[in-house]
């Protein structure tokens, strides 16, 4: 150590840092794939929960079907919550995790 | 199996069907009921872990929705008791909001079976079943793989019996 001293006041307000607080930053819901749900029962469960027309929520179930898994929905964390806790109410594998 | 009667999905049961779709919402309702127990792996799935990397998280979600998810899924299963014949053969008339209830108690009974079964994802109905049957035809694992098939039959003529769903995007 050597030089001038720095002055050991801390500054009157923390500086603004430039990052999204965490619980502001998009979170994501994950279905995963499982040997027993049917393809045709996602495919119900993503039109009547998500409100998705036929095509998309078959194009979805594939992915999680090919893929493992699929992010069904993103937002608050929150919401997601919410959806993962419906899509258990329907017996999906649901999980949620951040973008 | 089900078909489509105006608003309706209707299914006539014979007798062996009603006792065995009885057999397994009850099943689920027990389970659910008498003795929830988180480290049974049929649990862990019908009850899944919202954020399998962090614990602490997962049981704080858990302690606020682990109630209605229960009590829902109770419901759904009690849905399927209501509607069967007390103990005989008979027809069963669903409206969507019945019908509903049924696919998702359907579901939760194949749930909990294939997990018991140990059901994969490249497992072949047919060939277990076969295997079980020379293994033993009269074993448990004949009649719990066939009441699994007819319960994923079940279901998807549950499916295809349903109104078209609105879509809203």
């Amino acid at each position: 150590m050597g030089g001038m001293a720095l002055p050991q006041v801390a500054p009157a307000e923390t500086p603004q840092i430039e990052e999204v607080p965490a619980d502001d930053r998009p979170w994501v819901t994950i279905v995963w794939d499982d040997p027993v749900n049917l393809m045709s029962y996602v495919t119900w469960v993503f039109q009547k929960l998500f409100g998705y027309s036929h095509d998309k929520a078959e194009q979805l179930m594939m992915d999680v079907h090919n893929k493992g898994k699929a992010v069904v929905s993103s937002g608050a964390r929150e919401r997601m919550e919410m959806d993962a806790a419906q899509l258990h109410g329907y017996g999906l594998w649901a999980t949620v995790d951040r973008a | 199996m089900f078909r489509r009667n105006g608003n309706q999905c209707v299914a006539t049961f014979a007798i062996d069907e009603v006792r065995v779709l009885r057999k397994v919402a009850g099943e689920v309702v027990g389970l659910l009921m008498d003795g929830f127990d988180h480290t049974d792996p049929v649990v862990g799935r019908l009850f899944p872990d919202i954020y399998p990397e962090r614990p602490d998280d997962s049981a704080e979600f858990r302690l606020y929705t682990e109630g209605d998810l229960k009590t829902g899924k109770i419901d759904q299963a009690g849905a399927i008791l209501a509607a069967l014949p007390d103990d005989g053969p008979g027809e069963v008339r669903l409206d969507g909001e019945e019908a509903e209830a049924w696919l998702r108690a359907i579901n939760d009974a194949r749930l909990a079976m294939g997990t018991r079964l140990d059901i994969q994802g490249d497992t072949d109905l047919g060939d277990e079943l076969d295997e079980a049957v020379v293994r033993d035809p009269a074993s448990s694992r004949v009649f719990q793989l066939s009441v699994y098939a007819y319960l994923g039959y079940l279901q998807e003529s549950l499916l295809n019996a349903l109104p078209e769903i609105e879509e809203r995007a």
